[in-house]
């Protein structure tokens, strides 16, 4: 099995420097590019049926192709690579960031090339320091080496690239509000169209991408299309990192086929559930996906069949959820999480979310009320997609309305004892 | 006033951004870190030097929560509170810092040591629970590894205190 974006990582070591990382065939991908058309690079990835791995798997050259290219083009383009990782549960582009940083560099600038981007930067969270540290001495070495800068490799291609490092909050993440936090202003999500790769950072065209779908670029260029779909159990293409957090055995991240089913990821990498713990349901992919129960641990983990078994890929690192943790408490934990991060803009997420809180907190302290639970269904009902300015609402009802549904008999249990069962 | 330092080093920021409104962040994490906090005189210092209105600098300000616009101890520990860390003990975690620090969230012990915030996932969700100290991330945490590393903190305190009051003595005779 191969593990493209993960091979040259061991997790205790220092990463690669450039010296190793150009032995073990690195940057020959940029060197390759450059000698292709722009377009062609956007036509491998187009063909790779590479989708984008910061949660939405929109199709990465689609994305691409809505950037205006020739002569005529507005200049200077920016290209944005997402190292926001806030979502809770997720801990994968970290791994990415510490383990190998010329990866992503090279996949920015190979991706920059294919849109003609002439600026780039990595907008990353503050707390990843060590990442910090290392994206920029890689970023130094790149530019020492002519990969960043003028006429790159010799070529007529050029590209700044900066390292930007956020002052905080999850809504950073979101990439309109990203582009306004690199402006120096509050992370509001801007309204779209003007899609930010017509009109984006400083009204310029702009890609904003996540940091695994980048490092997918390089081996797709490298090694081509056909290769990159065979990695994969299904209709999208690549390997997808999975991660496993809770109560297992052997919690943890690995490079997997796309589309390897999540009883596989549970079972087989994680070892299963520790002693004494049963499992009962999971979040696939971060604190913004519907909840999944045991009917559906033979899902296979891609984007078309977590949607149809009713939730979402989402960041693909799964939360378990066990019988010795009160279901309505966890999702007290995530609507807290959100109701605390909502920018404030639109009346359904910050209003709604701080009520869905104050319920579940009512619930979790024998304060439940039967109406509660229609209360709580209106509010998933208000937050769900259309309401709203940006994806967090939508994602907050999601684990909601899932929740309700599949623990009914836990919420019930919460108001006909007035407490929590799992409190003593 | 910024001062010469602090100057210096927003200066330094600029070649990254193409323009001076942009800086904003940059500048409020370099007077925080050169200040502990950014107070109303800090936003007030970096609206002059970026010629905005403090006003305005005060919302960017207050959108962050990396920055603080209130003074905190000398270390701050941010405790993870996102759902695996939940799942995993974070609840016992907070509990053990009031019973042994005597601070909730959002708190600073007396001796101003310690300041005690929440923060969202910190991406060591397979090392559950977890927490950072200033800028050192701790994982795998229970009531016992979170006295020795209290112990740690404390026991730097004490070498830093005596160094303090042995400095005078070691040779600084200008004091008339
Ligand atoms: C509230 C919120 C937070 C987000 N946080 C992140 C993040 O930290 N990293 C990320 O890559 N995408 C995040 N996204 C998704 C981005 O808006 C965007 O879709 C993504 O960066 C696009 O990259 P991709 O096409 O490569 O997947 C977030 C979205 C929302 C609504
Ligand atoms: S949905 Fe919530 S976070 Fe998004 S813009 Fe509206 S208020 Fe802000």
């Amino acid at each position: 099995m191969e593990t493209p974006l993960t091979r040259s990582i061991a997790p205790e070591k220092a990463p690669p420097d450039l010296a190793q990382y150009e032995k073990a065939g690195g940057y020959a991908a940029l060197r390759k590019a450059l000698r292709m058309a722009p377009g062609d690079v956007t036509a491998a990835v187009k063909e790779a049926n590479l989708r984008g791995r910061g949660g939405a798997g929109f199709p990465t050259a689609q994305k691409w192709s809505f950037v205006p290219m020739g002569d005529d083009a507005p200049h200077p383009k920016y290209f944005i690579c997402n190292a926001d990782e806030m979502e809770p549960g997720t801990f994968k582009d970290r791994l990415l960031l510490e383990g190998d940083p010329h990866q992503l560099i090279e996949g920015m600038i190979v991706s920059a090339y294919a849109v003609q981007a002439d600026v780039g930067y990595i907008f990353l969270r503050w707390a990843y320091k060590l990442a910090a540290q290392r994206l920029e001495q890689a970023i130094a070495e790149a530019y020492h080496r002519g990969y960043l800068g003028r006429n790159i490799a010799g070529s007529s291609y050029s590209l700044e690239l900066h390292l930007h490092v956020s002052a905080g909050r999850y809504m950073c993440g979101e990439e309109t509000a990203l582009l306004n936090a690199l402006e120096g202003k509050r992370a509001n999500p801007r309204a779209k169209p003007p899609y930010p790769q017509v009109s984006g950072l400083w009204g310029k065209p702009t890609v904003v991408n996540n940091v695994e779908t980048l490092c997918c670029v390089p081996h797709i260029v490298n090694k081509g299309a056909a290769w990159f779909k065979n990695l994969s159990r299904s209709g999208d293409g690549g390997t997808k990192l999975y991660g496993v957090s809770g109560r297992v055995k052997k919690p943890g991240l690995w490079e997997l086929p796309m589309g390897t089913p999540i009883r596989e990821i549970l079972e087989e990498h994680a070892g299963g559930m520790r002693n004494g713990y049963r499992f009962r349901g999971l979040l696939p992919g971060g604190a913004s996906t519907d909840f999944m129960i045991a009917d559906h641990l033979d899902v296979a983990m891609d984007f078309d069949s977590m949607q149809a078994a009713g939730s979402r890929l989402g960041t693909g690192t799964m939360i378990i959820l066990d019988d010795r943790t009160c279901p309505v408490g966890m999702l007290h934990n995530l609507e807290h999480f959100f109701a605390q991060e909502s920018c404030g803009w639109c009346t359904p997420c910050w209003s709604g979310l701080s009520w869905v809180e104050q319920i579940l907190k009512g619930l979790e302290d024998g304060k439940g009320e039967a109406s509660d639970l229609e209360r709580l269904q209106s509010h998933a009902r208000l937050l769900s997609p259309g309401h709203t300015f940006c994806a967090l609402a939508p994602g907050a009802a999601e684990p909601l309305q899932s929740g309700l549904k599949y623990f009914r008999d836990d919420f019930d249990r919460h108001i006909r004892e007035k407490r929590c069962p799992w409190r003593s | 006033m910024l001062s010469e330092e602090e100057k210096q080093e927003i200066e330094a920021q600029s070649q990254h951004y193409p323009t001076t409104r942009a800086l904003c962040i940059e500048a409020l994490k370099i007077v925080q870190e050169h200040r502990g906090w950014v107070s109303d005189e800090g936003i007030a210092d970096v609206a002059e030097a970026l010629q905005m209105a403090a006003a305005e600098l005060e919302g960017v300000a207050t959108f962050y929560n990396m920055i603080f616009r209130k003074p905190v101890g000398r270390h701050v520990i941010l405790l993870c509170d996102s759902v695996s860390c939940w799942i995993m003990g974070y609840d016992r975690l907070r509990e053990h810092f009031r019973a042994r620090l005597g601070i909730g969230l959002g708190e600073t012990t007396a001796d101003g040591c310690f300041t005690l915030l929440p923060n969202v996932c910190l991406g060591a969700c397979d090392h559950a629970p977890a927490m950072m100290i200033d800028s050192t991330h701790y994982q795998d945490l229970d009531p016992d590894r979170l006295d020795e590393i209290l112990a740690k903190y404390r026991m730097e305190e004490i070498r830093e205190e005596k160094k303090e009051k042995r400095g005078p003595a070691d040779g600084n005779t200008a004091d008339p």
